[in-house]
């Protein structure tokens, strides 16, 4: 396990976003109990950029959610911003993307980016601004009036990576966003999205399948492993934030992807 | 367009079938008839064209039945009590009136089951209690019971059409309020949106399909349930009144006239909701 030193004085303590100690999650299936998670210790500081890497089954979208209030721990601590993930969640600290846009078919997508801004009641000039920022951020200006049925899935997930950012959360929790889509507009859209976490220095939580996007986006990698769902690294990359897709040709690349597979092994990930 | 060959297709081998079972099912009466005028050599087409043309047949061809509508609605003053348009408008009266009132009372019932799992439990079970007495045994009750309390004419006949027409627009909007994804719901969650939020930017509108969906069923219920009622009370006119009055005169044939007039109201209703229906859910993008 590799983990930068923290000072543990109270004014660094404020630097971490998100503490998460010795957490555990039991589901109760059908089938038996299944641990979902089990003692899962992480400090993420703010304006990183958190990659969380594994088989299916690992936890690592349960851990997501359980941070997003979503799920329920059955064990340990777990604080997003100094408070509960419940009061983080009434206080609106973060916006989720799901692997799937999740649009509302009868609304537009600028409807759809308005849809949090409306829940929350900013006022309709406010929104309106808003929207056309977010539409800008994340290059779909003059898309505003389409219904989501007329945009293709790299660009249904665009509008929802800028709904939810349409209200400034500092935190973003990002579940397999760009799993469904194709090779060539992962790569657009993982720069694009690089891009915009230089710009905006939010604290981005990023869970995915891919290791090359894991290792070509992220601050830090948590490696985790199935059965039960637990840590079995935690890599620091030493990328300079502006980075092209290049790099991924790089030996430190091929490096830090090659420590990431040999956490994957580890934790028997590839057994059968 | 491209349905009118099947359309066509299906409706001359329809009309063909009905020729035939009107032609079997009358001919002993005719055979009968042709005794009784004396008549003893007759060829097999002459019985046949002869059974489709008798004043109360068994089944009566459809040539006779559009004749009768004819002779009924165009032929006939439309304020006329012999003709069906009056009657008719008397019994779209009380299915509109029905309708509306079911809907807004399934709407309403639909939206109290989704916002309290209580009610639901508590409300479920009478509920589909009600919609399992028969009807026509039901209605003469309801229709006496509102006599008493002098609610009489139009009224009883709608009571019971609107209690025809809100259980599948309770089913049914209850189904649609429940269709949206667990990924849109969570999505709300993550917003800490208030149910009532919820209920009015997610809820509602994806349950717009299922909305139009029931509201057919229920309109078609609705008239059901009028013309039953005016079957059990047929002394306010309608339709029910007239399939009434042709059964005890034995007049086969004004029967089916007053059945087809039915039939063409129900399908005028449910064909104009669902080209509503179409409109609106292209404009909401549930359809392209």
């Amino acid at each position: 396990m590799t983990q930068t030193p923290h000072a543990e004085t109270t004014i660094e303590a404020l630097h971490h976003v998100i503490e998460i100690a010795d957490l555990s999650l039991r589901f109760n299936t059908r089938d038996g109990p299944v641990q979902a998670l089990s003692n899962i210790d992480l400090k993420i500081e703010r304006g990183e950029f958190v990659s969380f890497i594994g088989p299916s089954g690992c936890g690592k979208t349960t851990l997501l959610r359980a941070i997003a209030d979503l799920e329920t721990p059955t064990g340990g601590t777990l604080s997003v911003n100094g408070m509960s993930p419940h009061e983080a969640r009434v206080n609106r600290a973060y916006g989720y993307v799901f692997q799937a846009p999740a649009l509302y078919p009868w609304r537009t997508v600028a409807a759809n980016i308005a849809l949090p801004l409306e829940i929350m009641g900013y006022p309709k000039f406010e929104r309106e601004q808003r929207v056309a920022e977010g539409l800008e951020l994340v290059n779909l200006s003059g898309f505003g009036k389409k219904y989501p049925w007329q945009l293709s899935g790299g660009m249904q997930q665009r509008a929802s990576i800028a709904r939810a950012l349409s209200f400034d959360p500092e935190l973003l929790l990002m579940d397999e966003p760009f799993g469904a889509l194709d090779e060539i507009v992962r790569d657009m859209l993982n720069q694009q999205l690089l891009r915009l976490w230089d710009k905006t220095r939010k604290t981005v939580l990023f869970v995915t399948h891919s290791i090359p996007e894991a290792v070509f986006l992220s601050t830090r990698i948590v490696v985790m492993s199935p059965r039960p769902g637990r840590i079995q690294d935690i890599i620091e990359t030493g990328f300079p934030r502006e980075r092209p897709l290049d790099i991924r040709e790089t030996a430190e690349f091929l490096e830090i992807a090659n420590r990431v597979r040999h956490g994957l092994r580890a934790g028997h990930s590839y057994d059968e | 367009m491209k349905n009118v060959l099947p359309v066509t297709t299906v409706l001359i081998a329809l009309l063909a079938l009905w020729y035939a079972a009107a032609a079997l099912m009358n001919a002993p009466l005719q055979t009968d008839a042709f005794a009784n005028a004396g008549k003893t050599s007759y060829s097999t087409g002459e019985l046949v064209v002869a059974s489709w043309g008798m004043e109360r047949p068994k089944l009566p061809a459809p040539h006779q039945i559009v004749a009768e509508l004819y002779k009924l609605t165009i032929a006939t003053p439309p304020t006329s009590k012999r003709g069906l348009i009056y009657h008719s408008i008397i019994t779209l009266e009380e299915t509109l009136i029905g309708f509306l009132f079911g809907a807004g009372f399934g709407v309403g019932l639909a939206v109290l089951i989704q916002s309290s799992p209580v009610l639901n439990r508590s409300m479920t079970p009478w509920i589909v209690a009600s919609q399992t007495v028969p009807i026509i045994a039901l209605a003469p009750m309801i229709v006496v019971i509102l006599n008493q309390f002098n609610v009489t004419g139009l009224a009883p006949k709608a009571v019971i059409a609107a209690y025809l027409s809100f259980f599948p627009i309770t089913v049914g909007m209850v189904k649609g309020f429940r269709s949206a994804e667990p990924l849109q719901l969570d999505l709300m969650r993550t917003y800490s949106a208030t149910r009532s939020q919820t209920f009015a930017k997610l809820r509602a509108p994806a349950s717009a399909p299922f909305f139009f969906a029931s509201m057919q069923i229920g309109a078609a219920a609705a008239l059901v349930g009028a013309v039953v009622a005016e079957v059990t009370k047929s002394e306010d006119g309608g339709l029910g009144a007239r399939l009434l009055a042709g059964s005890y005169y034995g007049q086969t044939v004004q029967i089916w006239a007053a059945l087809f007039a039915a039939a063409a109201l129900s399908a005028a209703l449910v064909g104009l909701i669902a080209l509503a229906g179409r409109l609106v859910l292209r404009r909401m993008a549930f359809v392209r």
